[in-house]
């Protein structure tokens, strides 16, 4: 499972850093999109890989090895909702630009130098 | 001194800005006359921290630990109020009031919610100078980031949103940065508090010492990129000089956000009790960074073709050298970082409220900075005996705010160049002597040859920009100067010249300052008491 997750990661990432380096301006958000994805899987792993395990503490006697860690999952909630903000707000800057410009190309050119 | 104290520098202006949403852009009066009210309050609430932190011993532990919810440091979140965290809020309260009046002029109606968008900039900023939990300062720093995005494209325009554009994409990639290497420190150690980190890292295995390097290192990289190290600060010139020059005044002190939080963390986290493997980690890059930092900030400024630029390059120039400084690790030679911390953020947000005043009036676009132009002799130059005979026949009158624009260009080219008699001098003086007794780290005498050289070529730049804008023409039309305005740049220069003139109280407290945050036993005892240390997670 440690595998799959660490592939899945990777690719998101490694898409997600081609695209960040392309000319368009939606190239740019749709690459920061995928990276943003790959770090919160990256931050839920980081808790461990468990399936099935509670992370609310359900008896007063247990042991550690029942309950997953909370902690990332809430890290993880966090930077969903602040990249989800973040994410928009770009978005209504792409847009601006390419009314201003005329185009999509980053640096508001047409690409041609 | 009440406890609660210490959030209030975040919720009051969280608490305004709210307010201020619900009032509407149409009720502008009762939306300036609230911020107004908040600036004034987070003054006076930063020197309240700021003496309560002085009148604690010195060393000793932070003078306020707010357990939020008084959840144990642990477990929940602590806000933490020491020297270091009281000064840089004080510094924050300072540039806002001074900000927020230049701002009331020709900036404010060119575009919506600038108001709340600074208030929200305060949150962020007090926050991350205050909190003592890794995540809580990702949080903050979003909050701050967010704001800033806000206020870079004040005002819109064609060159305005091309420049956002820029900063908000290398902002929100190195926030990834940020998770990914706060989420690797987690992995590793299982906390993010950031005194139980300092405590745990003596301590930690070889086999994932190496893994929280990764993760710290990747984490600074984060830092780095907001505090505009080269080859990390490409965006910053264009941005700054793009933005509104209140906003740029103001962002002058994010890129100390980055320091602070470099200084903090390599001191707790990598000082010299750190431990065989962990000591001094980090140290030589950032040394080094901030030396290469220097010299492209040198660059630029010799090259820089408008007053937006030139000041945007002397942030960069300012941030290398505090790199530098804070690398060494020496408490002697961060007192002085810090002395010229303050100076320059000051100086540098009066030459952006100058250039702002100085830009042309009424165009919306492109043209908002003044340009300079390159130099070109002429061919057929009067004679020195002409000049000597026409001297007498015109007389000039310099209007008075032409006058006082150019003393104080003049003030801020003394400032950021560090010449006496202005506390720019001081600064550099009290952070340049002690270098020379530290000169055992490699590269040390690189960094005193490269600040020296940075001053004069400062210098140079400053004079060349000063000469082209006040020895011009004598006919050309200087724009109107609002009192607002001036207000704010004499606030700013006026600190400055007040810290010039009492020097002994603030360089006391630096240097208790310093001493308290090299020794970082304090604060883990501060964050986390002995009967609490027991309670091992």
């Amino acid at each position: 499972m440690e595998l799959v997750l660490a592939i899945a990661i990777g690719v998101l990432v490694a898409s997600g850093v081609w695209l960040l380096l392309r000319p368009r301006t939606f190239q740019v958000i749709i690459g920061l999109t995928l990276i943003s994805y790959g770090v919160n899987l990256f931050i839920f792993s980081t808790g461990g890989l468990r399936i099935g395990a509670d992370p609310v503490l359900r008896d007063v006697v247990g042991k550690f090895e029942q309950y997953t860690d909370p902690l990332p999952q809430a890290l993880v909630l966090t930077a969903i909702v602040i990249g989800f903000a973040t994410t928009a707000l770009f978005l209504v800057v792409l847009l601006t630009s390419r009314g201003l410009n005329g185009n999509d190309h980053v640096d508001g050119g047409d690409g041609t130098p | 001194m009440n406890p609660h104290l210490v959030i209030a520098p975040i919720l009051l202006p969280l608490l305004v800005a709210a307010l201020q949403l619900l009032a509407g852009e149409r009720r502008q009066r009762i939306v300036v006359a609230l911020s107004l009210a908040s600036c004034f309050a987070l003054v006076g609430v930063a020197v309240a921290l700021l003496l309560a932190a002085t009148q604690q011993s010195a060393g000793g532990v932070p003078a306020f630990v707010y357990r939020i919810g008084d959840w144990p440091a642990r477990f929940g979140i602590v806000l933490l109020a020491d020297r270091l965290s009281a000064l840089l809020v004080l510094l924050t309260a300072v540039v806002a009031l001074a900000v927020l009046p230049a701002a009331l002029g020709r900036w404010q109606h060119r575009g919506n919610y600038f108001q709340p968008l600074f208030q929200f900039l305060l949150v962020g900023l007090n926050g991350a100078f205050l909190t003592g939990d890794l995540f809580n300062l990702f949080v903050f720093f979003e909050v701050l980031l967010a704001a800033s995005y806000g206020l870079a494209l004040h005002g819109s325009g064609a060159r305005r949103v091309s420049a956002g554009l820029h900063y908000i994409a290398v902002n929100l990639t190195a926030s990834m940065l940020f998770l990914v290497g706060v989420s690797l420190i987690f992995g590793v150690t299982g906390t993010l508090n950031m005194a139980a980190l300092a405590e745990l890292i003596p301590s930690l295995p070889d086999h994932t010492r190496a893994l929280l390097h990764v993760g710290a290192a990747i984490l600074g990289i984060a830092f780095l990129i907001k505090t505009a190290m080269w080859p990390l600060g490409f965006w910053l010139p264009r941005t700054y000089a793009a933005s509104a020059p209140a906003v740029a005044a103001m962002f002058a002190l994010m890129t100390k956000v980055g320091i602070y939080v470099l200084l903090r963390l390599t001191l707790l986290l990598f000082g010299d009790d750190a431990g065989p493997g962990s000591r001094h980690f980090g140290a030589d890059w950032l040394l080094w960074g901030g030396i290469a930092t220097i010299v492209a900030g040198i660059i630029g400024l010799l090259g820089a073709r408008d007053l937006g630029k030139l000041a945007g390059y002397n942030v960069v120039i300012s941030s290398g050298t505090l790199l530098g400084a804070i690398s060494l690790q020496e408490p002697a030679v961060t007192v002085g970082a810090l002395a010229y911390l303050v100076i320059s953020t000051l100086g540098i947000a009066a030459l952006f409220l100058v250039a702002g005043m100085l830009a042309p009036e009424g165009e919306e676009d492109a043209s908002d900075a003044l340009p300079l132009e390159p130099y070109e002799p002429l061919d057929d130059a009067p004679r020195v005996e002409d000049l000597y005979a026409e001297e007498d026949e015109r007389r000039v009158v310099i209007p008075a705010p032409v006058a006082m624009l150019a003393v104080s260009f003049l003030a801020c080219a003394l400032l950021l160049a560090g010449l006496p008699p202005l506390s720019g001098f001081l600064a550099k003086f009290s952070m340049l002597a002690p270098m020379l007794d530290a000169t055992a780290r490699e590269g040390t005498m690189a960094l005193f040859t490269l600040v020296i050289v940075a001053g004069f070529c400062t210098v140079i730049a400053m004079c060349r920009a000063g000469i082209q804008i006040f020895w011009t023409d004598v006919d050309r039309s200087f724009p109107q100067a609002r009192v607002t305005e001036v207000t704010g740049i004499v606030l700013l220069l006026g600190t400055c010249l007040l810290l010039t003139v009492v020097v002994q109280g603030p360089l006391g407290y630096l240097h208790d300052t310093a001493n308290q945050i090299h020794d970082r036993a304090n604060y883990i005892h501060g964050v986390l008491p002995a009967s609490e240390s027991e309670v091992a997670p």
